[in-house]
């Protein structure tokens, strides 16, 4: 009866209930709809970096990651991609040539990173085809088509069609020029990215640096799921422990770090909400242990011990702020759930968003996790503004607490 | 059969600059079902009497041992428990909990005591009948008048199966007829349940129905007479 008693007790004083609920369901919807929203983000952003620019893992020459030369390259490039093909975790391989370059267009120049792939293979890795927004995917053009960026195709002034020069070294040292024709157009979330990544055919990117045909620089790899990232990688380390292996989160360590610190993050920032709320708890809790000192004072005179005086507070207190905390969840998924369809566009700082890679238009992202832990930390802020009142109330002696006129 | 022994017990108040002796060498002592009364002014000390008695108070000197037990030596948490088994509590402002229903606050001390459903929805039937208000079970309070509430409270009190009832100022909120109907509900209750009510009071007519009048001035008996 204790429970239920409690329950009751929150429903006395109805309007000061009400008005602590909603502060803290307000408090709630905060946090939780701000978590939906950063996940929404985080995962965006990890769905861009895998599918779009650096894959699960990647493999190089362990010289190339110190100095990405084009001799440090990995011989025998297609016989490393077949056996990795067999491992069963794997869903697709792409073989890639690397060189650093500058692009000249009539009007200026930038510095960048010039891949060769083979396109076909590439469509099976990532999915920059799909980022076209003028032109085509390195067809259309039957000489030294190029894929450019669109932050790069504004830099240098360029359209599709339009010629570009692109200078890089060859394998003997020596510098080397190719005259190529803009492709296409792509434009990812990044526009860092996109500034500095240009896809040109391999076989363009051999012809003009004469690099070998069985070599390669980068080999990139898809995984049919996220989860099998760590045991691809041990297997991978262990088949070519000649190669430099490497998982997503060290290619893009700025990625993962924004993924691992996002829930402690959330943590923080959910902490001093509750935090905040806790001592508007604490005063309600007070104000209706004051408005019950006779009757507090009457169940210790008929013989209700403190244990029981105690849980009768904190379980009055657990029930206001958990009702709160529901609802604030409830709250948060609602309105999570009605812009995981539409989104929240962000696009009037979407500039800030695109150099930092994130998508400027937010889908928000429910997991029942974030549930549970707000519904945990609810339970232990309740508790812990519950430790005051219920002390007040325990500190009261029967006999001078049935003599106070209410 | 004694179930009350009070021994030159004295309660001295030192909360101001002086001292204030609430109650002053009172040697007393009840049977079992006693309806007796203790009157005095405002200020004589009955209600302390009645606090020390029922162990809501520490006293200051001498001794109350109810049934064997000596109150005044027991721990906090013992006391409680003493109360829980012993004593029930009648008050003048009735105290029910607002939140729960007629038959609620009467099995509320059975559930504390932890007995079981069966038993307490049996009790709790009995003494609602017994009070008259077995049609207001599912009432809650503030739907009941002044004169429902304290029957309620006295079936409360009851619940428990007490040794003795405290009944403080219990009539002093009521009308007239109401009182004389409480009244006769709380000698009906003695009678059948030979549980002994101390009150205390200082309506005539609570006075008037005692079979025994304890008078009190200034922390001291001053008189103790018992009627047939």
């Amino acid at each position: 009866m204790i429970w239920s008693v409690s329950w009751r007790n929150v429903w006395r004083s109805k309007v000061r209930s009400a008005v602590i609920i909603i502060a803290i369901a307000l408090g709630i919807f905060a946090g939780v709809f701000t978590w939906a929203f950063y996940y929404g983000m985080v995962d965006q952003r990890l769905e861009t970096a895998i599918k779009t620019e650096v894959s699960h893992i990647q493999l190089h020459n362990p010289k190339y990651m110190v100095n990405p030369d084009m001799i440090n390259f990995i011989p025998n490039i297609q016989e490393v991609k077949t056996k990795i093909e067999q491992l069963p975790s794997v869903s697709a391989v792409s073989c890639r040539t690397v060189q650093n370059a500058l692009i000249t267009s009539a009007e200026t120049g930038s510095g960048l990173r010039i891949v060769g792939i083979n396109p076909e293979e590439e469509q099976k890795i990532t999915d920059i085809y799909t980022k076209v927004i003028d032109g085509t995917y390195l067809t259309g053009i039957k000489r030294n088509p190029i894929l450019i960026g669109e932050k790069l195709a504004e830099k240098l002034n360029v359209k599709v069609r339009s010629k570009v020069v692109v200078i890089m070294q060859q394998m003997d040292g020596t510098m080397t020029k190719g005259s190529f024709r803009i492709a296409g157009i792509y434009k990812t979330t990044n526009s860092m990215y996109d500034e500095m990544n240009a896809f040109i055919r391999v076989e363009d990117l051999r012809n003009l640096t004469h690099f070998e045909a069985s070599a390669g620089h980068e080999i990139a790899i898809l995984l049919k799921n996220n989860q099998d990232v760590e045991s691809t990688l041990a297997d991978l380390k262990t088949e070519f422990p000649d190669l430099d292996v490497k998982s997503w989160r060290e290619i893009s360590p700025e990625v993962s770090l924004v993924e691992e610190t996002m829930d402690i993050s959330m943590y923080f920032i959910l902490i001093i909400i509750l935090f905040a709320l806790g001592f508007g708890i604490i005063n309600t809790m007070l104000m209706a242990i004051l408005e019950r000192v006779k009757e507090l004072g009457m169940l210790m005179a008929v013989g209700m011990n403190r244990r029981r005086v105690f849980s009768m507070i904190v379980l009055e207190t657990v029930f206001l702020t958990l009702t709160g905390g529901v609802l604030g969840i409830l709250l948060g998924y609602a309105a999570a759930l009605i812009f995981m369809r539409t989104g929240i566009d962000l696009s009037a700082f979407s500039e800030a968003y695109e150099r930092m890679g994130y998508d400027p238009v937010i889908y928000p992202v429910l997991k029942l996790n974030i549930a549970v832990k707000v519904t945990i930390l609810v339970i232990i802020t309740g508790l812990l503004a519950a430790i005051y009142p219920a002390v007040k109330a325990l500190h009261l002696k029967p006999a001078e607490a049935l003599r106070i006129d209410m | 059969m004694k179930i009350i022994d009070i021994k030159n017990l004295e309660k001295i108040y030192n909360d101001s600059e002086v001292k204030v002796h609430a109650v002053n060498g009172v040697n007393l002592s009840f049977e079992k079902g006693e309806f007796a009364a203790i009157v005095g002014p405002s200020g004589s000390g009955k209600t302390t009497l009645l606090n020390l008695l029922g162990g809501l108070d520490k006293p200051s000197g001498g001794e109350i041992i109810i049934d064997n037990t000596s109150v005044g030596t027991l721990k906090s948490s013992r006391l409680i428990d003493f109360r829980l088994h012993n004593i029930g509590f009648v008050f003048q402002a009735y105290n029910l909990i607002p939140v729960l229903t007629v038959k609620e606050n009467v099995e509320f001390i059975m559930l504390l005591q932890g007995k079981s459903k069966k038993e307490r929805d049996a009790r709790t039937k009995e003494l609602l009948e017994a009070v008259g208000l077995i049609d207001r079970i599912d009432s809650r309070p503030a739907k009941l008048s002044g004169g429902q509430q304290q029957r309620v409270a006295v079936a409360r009190a009851l619940a428990s199966k007490p040794k003795f009832i405290l009944a403080d100022e219990p009539t002093a909120n009521l009308d007239s007829k109401t009182t004389e109907n409480l009244l006769e509900i709380m000698e009906k209750l003695n009678r059948e349940e030979q549980v002994t009510f101390i009150f205390s009071t200082h309506d005539a007519r609570v006075v008037k129905k005692a079979k025994r009048v304890i008078t009190i001035e200034d922390g001291k008996i001053i008189s103790d007479e018992r009627r047939n």
